[in-house]
């Protein structure tokens, strides 16, 4: 026993003494990141004092761990990328990056990890940015607690925050994005983890999937975005305990689901989104205990849209529960709790006697004339809904929740 | 005229509208109206636990049971005085003196026990502090506007019809015409003439309408706005801008004005 412990040790020792540690500071002998990287040896440790480095296209071509001491700044001078990573095994830690070039061609990042396995991204801040982190066909990495701050304007002309591209097995936790046009945006980009993430104001989405799959992303926040989320062409994604608010405006959504197929949909908290979660072309999905709070619209269904399944959500106080533009309904729910259920309970299992039909006529009139949503909560509107309640014409007689619990689910 | 006269004549009026406004406090009516008011207040605030929310609601009921109350109120009034507006009118006083004096006297009775009914339970609340103070005020504001207008033109439809029985059916007519019939006209403009830009359309329609201008007034002060689309964007255009804002109150205004005038008028000719 304590012989292997001695062997342990020793291996240890001999690993660090192996390692060397490179010390960067405006007054060291060695004053400049690049000429740091271009005299360390594989493993080595770069350890960057506090400063201002105005240096830009800085390559890590071998496995080394840079670690910022009291946030130095690296400044990119607007002339293009800061740092691109092309070895395994690179670990960057603690530092300051600013004006990232901007190019239509290139698409500049602050850091981009390139064709490289297991690295560590980690305590960054990125400010005044083109793109923030990208991962170009980089595996297993993982990129851990970074505030990206953008100042995107226009759509056109902007960036994402972190992007990955042809990249797996990446874990993204506890970043803050904002102001960028999609906060994180995954393409093809599969088995992935997206964790305790905040993504707010940005210009287009907080969160885009396109062409991933069998990803997760839990307890996140997306804030005041053009749209929360947006998941498109993609099968297999975990959408758990998200909070998804204030998507607010002409044509805002919380989440937007596109052709979308066998996804998951537990626990999230909607609130005060103009749209909830506005849903085209999408099947299989199940919606449970997530709730629904002041928004516009709940659920709205574009179309061919079959076998999802929403049971014990909470619908509470919102302007339209669900919006249909068909009269065909292969949808189900069940064991919901509407906010809007006027029905009894007379024999006290907690679930409503009489079905609750969740889709009135004026949200199907709204979907064929826009114009006439200036009737909202008007009493002829109100009149015309509950005639339409009791005797169903225009809207799908079947789409109706069997058993409405009478209050509000708890989980 | 004379100067003399005519202060003569404003004192009359005013005497008036002290007279009826006191024998309506005195009556239980208003009593009842503020108390009803001061109820619906304190419930939907101290068992609601959001404001806006409680804000919508009151909204629901200021823009269907103000206007009926308004109206069903002021025909009664009318009606029920009737005797002693006779009698006022056998001195010596100017004919719109007396209905002026009364009209006034009623209307600001009714949006007193609005204001404080709805008031009170706010200023208990801790209002003042809250940032829903403008929602509020333009809120009363509104209320205070419709209980004007709709009094104003129930005072017309009592001074036009002899027989108690037609004014009052005339005067809910009125009230379903405003709150209910004239949406279904708008909504089935609106659906047939769907293929037409209809921004302008939805926007005089709205117009022409006090209580349809309430509602579209206070909703888009709400965070309910966006939800109202691309109309809403247009809608906020036009009354988010302060000549929004300030045509849509002239019109209130003029809802206000043109049935007083036509009661000045109608009280000259009229034969009793």
């Amino acid at each position: 026993m304590a012989k292997s412990f001695l062997f342990l040790l020793v291996m240890t020792m001999t690993c660090f003494s192996y390692a060397q540690k490179i010390n960067v500071c405006e007054t060291c002998p060695i004053s400049s990141i690049k000429k740091a990287i271009s005299e360390a040896n594989n493993s080595d440790t770069i350890i960057i004092k506090k400063g201002t480095y105005k240096e830009h296209n800085i390559l890590i071509d071998k496995p080394l761990t840079l670690i910022g001491e009291n946030y130095p700044t690296i400044d990119g001078e607007m002339k293009g990328e800061v740092l691109t990573i092309v070895a395994d095994h690179v670990t960057v830690d603690g530092l300051f990056i600013k004006n990232v070039g901007t190019s239509y061609t290139e698409d500049y990042a602050a850091i981009r990890v390139k064709r490289s396995n297991n690295f560590l991204i980690q305590n960054l801040v990125l400010e005044k940015l083109f793109f923030g982190i990208y991962l170009e066909k980089a595996n297993n990495g993982r990129v851990f607690h970074n505030k990206i701050i953008g100042n995107a304007e226009e759509e056109y002309n902007s960036g994402n925050g972190i992007q990955l591209w042809y990249s797996n097995y990446i874990e993204i936790e506890h970043n803050y994005i904002e102001q960028v046009r999609d906060g994180i945006y995954l393409e093809f980009a599969n088995n992935c983890t997206i964790k305790n993430n905040i993504s707010a104001k940005n210009l287009r989405y907080g969160l885009h999937f396109m062409f991933s799959n069998n990803d997760t992303y839990q307890n996140n926040t997306f804030e005041d975005n053009g749209a929360g989320v947006a998941v498109m062409f993609s099968k297999n994604i975990k959408m758990l305990d998200n909070v998804f608010q204030k998507n607010w405006g002409t044509a805002s959504y919380g989440l937007l689901l596109k052709e979308i197929n066998d996804a998951e949909i537990t626990r999230n908290t909607f609130s005060k989104n103009t749209i909830a979660i506005n849903i085209e072309g999408s099947n299989r999905i199940n919606y449970t205990n997530n709730n629904f709070k002041n928004n516009g619209w709940a659920i709205k269904v574009r179309g061919a849209c079959y076998n999802n399944y929403f049971t014990k959500n909470n619908f509470l106080y919102n302007s339209f529960d669900i919006s249909y533009n068909s009269k065909v309904n292969d949808n189900k729910f069940d064991k919901n709790y509407w906010s809007n259920y006027t029905g009894y309970d007379l024999n006290k299992d907690g679930i409503g006697d009489v079905p609750y039909r969740p889709i009135k006529l004026f949200s199907y009139i709204v979907n064929k004339t826009p114009e006439t949503i200036i009737l909202l909560r008007s009493l002829f509107i109100d009149i015309i809904d509950f005639s339409e309640k009791v005797s169903p014409i225009f809207t799908p007689d079947n789409l109706l929740d069997n058993n409405p619990y009478v209050k509000q689910i708890e989980w | 005229m004379n100067t003399q006269l005519r202060q003569f004549y404003k004192k009359t009026m005013l005497k008036i509208l002290k007279y009826s406004f006191y024998d309506l406090m005195r009556s239980r009516w208003s009593y009842v109206y503020f108390l009803f008011y001061l109820l619906l207040g304190v419930i939907l605030l101290f068992l609601n636990n959001d404001l806006s929310k409680a804000i919508i609601t009151l909204m629901n009921i200021i823009i269907i049971l103000v206007p009926l109350i308004g109206t069903i109120f002021g025909v009664m009034y009318y009606y029920n005085s009737k005797e002693f507006t006779e009698l006022l009118l056998a001195q010596p006083l100017k004919r719109s003196s007396i209905f002026l004096g009364q009209y006034f006297g009623v209307a600001l009775s009714l949006s007193m026990s609005l204001v404080l009914g709805l008031g009170i339970p706010f200023i208990f609340y801790g209002l003042f502090k809250s940032a829903v103070i403008w929602d509020f005020s333009l809120l009363l504001i509104n209320g205070s506007l419709l209980t004007f207008i709709f009094t104003a033109l129930a005072f017309n439809i009592a001074l036009s019809n002899e027989n108690r029985i037609k004014g009052f059916g005339f005067a809910i007519l009125l009230w379903l015409a405003l709150a209910i019939i004239y949406d279904g006209f708008f909504l089935m403009s609106l659906i047939i003439f769907e293929d037409y830009p209809l921004d302008q359309l939805s926007i005089a329609g709205t117009m022409l309408n006090p209580i349809d201008l309430s509602r579209t007034l206070i909703l888009l002060k709400l965070d309910i706005s966006a939800l109202l689309g691309y109309t809403g964007a247009v809608f906020k255009k036009f009354f988010g801008t302060n000549l929004g804002l300030i045509v849509s109150f002239v019109m209130l205004f003029m809802w206000v004005i043109l049935p007083i005038l036509r009661i000045v008028n109608k009280s000259k000719k009229k034969d009793f």
